[in-house]
């Protein structure tokens, strides 16, 4: 592994593992304002910040002046840096028109400065901004080239990390073909402009001994100088947050396995014009800071002011929310700037204002800033910070009319953890919104349609009545409402005649069995007098017989034998 | 710092050149022997030469723009005027210099 020296530009070191090469020389080369100079400048200003490593900027083409001016509206103090001898820069001048040139020279005046500047300061990094210069400048070619070699070479043996920005050839990475004498890493930077807008891109086109990402990165120059957005910074190792929170409608909730959105996953409210988006991601920022986090709100559409008035009339009341500091709105026309530009202001305003929640309304408006391609890339690239950062977004998207609901401008539903789609139903000759779940990752959810109502207090969700028509919704929801009623009003009366029917049949029953009961008794009694008579009648028989055989004097111990013997006999 | 001075005779304006060095080179000794006698031939009385080896005062580069050594800078009469090279080629350097008109 060869060591690094980085730049301390965001991104840029991530794509190149860590750096330029310690040490060595690299090349950046672009087209005219491209921001070779900017980044060059960076390497040098963040390296004496960020990195103790003080740094020589050698100028060919702006003065000292020219460039604390420049730098200063990016935030650098190229001034302060020189006084606290972190930096030196060195403003080469060369004209050609009032050198002349006779016999034999070499470039030692450079090398002489260059080292004099060095070592005043101590510098670790050097940057020759850009060499090219001395190409125009001089009419010597072979002389330059063999010097040019030379101060290659010999800023190897100073041991300084080197930059030499150079100008775009035709046929070459530069016009005078400097990358042949720089044969360790070599920048492309690129500025396109594709239908009015202009997208920056750099690549490492070359990196000797050292892995990079070999693709086109676009990046961006701002009021904090360069900021590259490394598609390859892309990872899937996010930790997953098992937390949830409230989407602000409570009947959501529920279709939600009870407890709304997971937190740190991204939503996407998708639907047509004046489905309800808006009014979602409204009730969802608004739940989240009465519970007093944080909510940045990216409006692509409308206005802060004109958010919080439509807002207010269906009772979601954001103002008091942005005074107290929990709620944020940045309303910007998305065609103002490409992009790249978006997503570098977003980062900046995610990373200023540190919310929870991050809503961007909508993101289909991006589009117009850029093509599909881009618009899904940059939107994968946005959700993959806030995920990293820890936030949960959540995403309007426009559908067009007529358009599926399933189907996403984007196609970033692969992306989205959630998704709900909000759609305008014609039923009748009324229009009513209707709202289900189409997927959400890792929870259980309702899989049933809601109609979904702006009231005077926010969204309510309520079940839909499925007729033979389809979804019922609005009046003819309440028809079918009002007529289930009268039916089942109707329904009670019948049941409580019913009732009362069958209570006095069986008081019927009841008085039957009573008078059964009474003669079954009265039959019992008569029998078990009958039985009764039937017993003193034979009791009588055998005193009538003992007092026969007593007549006739038998004997008293035998009597009864003798009676029945008698009385045998006699029979 | 090796100065050498020639006083001018008679209130013409004096030419005041400089001769940018870097320690005692081949190129370097060319160009100061080649100028000397330039200076003699046509510019005798009327010229101050002075010789900076930035070699011992590197810090005097940027001032007058040096990068290529050897380089003589006419200082007056103004325009300020550069000539870089061993001055090996007399009828350049007296274009450079605006002794002869080019």
């Amino acid at each position: 592994m060869i060591e690094k020296s980085p730049t301390g530009i965001k991104g840029l070191d991530d794509i190149m593992c860590g750096g330029l090469p310690k040490g060595r020389t690299s090349l950046i080369c672009g087209n005219a304002g491209c921001g070779k100079t900017i980044m060059a400048m960076e390497f040098v200003a963040r390296g004496a910040l960020e990195f103790k490593e003080p740094g020589v900027f050698m100028s060919f083409e702006e003065n000292q002046a020219d460039l604390e001016k420049n730098f200063r509206s990016m935030g650098f103090d190229l001034k302060s840096l020189i006084a606290r001898k972190l930096l030196n820069i060195d403003y080469v001048y060369i004209e050609r028109s009032e050198i002349e040139e006779t016999g034999h020279y070499d470039l030692d005046g450079l090398f002489i400065r260059l080292e004099h500047a060095i070592k005043s300061i101590g510098a670790k990094r050097v940057v020759l901004d850009t060499l090219e210069v001395l190409f125009s400048g001089l009419k010597d070619a072979a002389i330059l080239r063999a010097e040019v070699r030379r101060l290659f070479r010999w800023l190897k043996e100073k041991r300084v990390t080197a930059v030499v920005t150079g100008e775009r050839g035709d046929q070459f990475l530069t016009r005078y073909g400097l990358e042949e004498y720089v044969a360790d890493c070599v920048i492309l930077l690129d500025l396109r402009v594709t239908e009015q807008i202009a997208t920056r891109r750099l690549r490492v086109v070359k990196y000797r001994g050292s892995s990079h990402t070999p693709d086109e990165t676009p990046f961006l120059i701002d009021s904090n100088g360069i900021s590259v957005l490394p598609l390859s910074s892309l990872t899937l190792d996010h930790t997953v947050d098992r937390q949830r929170i409230s989407t602000g409608v409570e009947r959501l909730d529920r279709m939600l396995g009870g407890k709304g959105y997971y937190r740190t996953s991204s939503v996407l409210v998708s639907g047509s014009a004046g489905s309800g988006k808006s009014s979602l991601a409204a009730s969802f920022a608004r739940s989240v800071c009465l519970k007093g986090e944080r909510c940045l709100y990216f409006a692509f559409e409308e206005s802060a002011s004109q958010i919080m008035r439509n807002m207010a009339s269906i009772g979601i009341k954001l103002e008091p929310l942005v005074n107290k500091g929990l709620l944020q709105f940045h309303a910007i026309r998305p065609t103002r700037h490409g992009l790249e530009m978006h997503l570098v202001s977003m980062h900046e305003q995610v990373r200023k204002f540190k919310p929870d929640v991050v809503v961007i309304d909508p993101i289909s408006n991006l589009i117009a800033a850029g093509t599909v391609m881009e618009a899904k890339s940059m939107l994968t690239r946005l959700i993959d910070f806030l995920k990293t950062m820890g936030i949960t977004g959540l995403f309007t998207d426009l559908v067009h009319a007529g358009a599926p609901s399933e189907s996403t401008n984007e196609e970033i539903s692969s992306l989205i953890d959630t998704w709900i789609a909000l759609r305008d139903t014609e039923v009748q000759g009324e229009r009513n919104r209707t709202l289900h779940v189409i997927k959400s990752r890792g929870m259980s959810h309702s899989n049933q349609v809601r109609e979904f109502l702006l009231t005077d207090s926010g969204i309510e969700l309520l079940d839909v009545y499925l007729g033979p028509s389809g979804v019922l919704t609005g009046s003819a929801r309440a028809s079918q409402e009002a007529r289930e009623k009268a039916e089942a009003a109707l329904g009670v009366r019948q049941q409580a005649r019913r009732r009362r029917e069958s209570a006095q049949k069986r008081q019927a029953l009841e008085e039957q069995i009573r008078g059964l009961r009474h003669e079954f008794e009265q039959s019992e009694a008569a029998e078990r007098e009958l039985r009764e008579q039937e017993e003193t009648l034979g009791k009588r028989t055998v005193q009538n017989r003992a007092l026969l055989a007593h007549l006739r004097q038998a004997d008293a111990s035998e009597q009864d034998r003798q009676g029945k013997n008698k009385s045998n006999n006699e029979n | 710092m090796k100065t050498e001075k020639a006083k001018s005779a008679g209130g013409k304006s004096i030419w005041q050149l400089r001769l940018y060095v870097a320690g005692h080179t081949p190129k370097s000794m060319t160009a100061l022997t080649n100028l000397k006698s330039i200076c003699e031939e046509h510019l005798h009385g009327i010229y101050e030469l002075e010789v900076v080896d930035l070699i011992k005062q590197p810090q005097l580069a940027s001032g007058d723009q040096i990068f290529a050594i050897p380089t003589l800078v006419r200082r007056l009469p103004s325009p300020v005027k550069k000539i870089i090279g061993d001055l090996s080629n007399t009828e350049r350097v007296l274009v450079g210099l605006d002794v002869r008109p080019a």
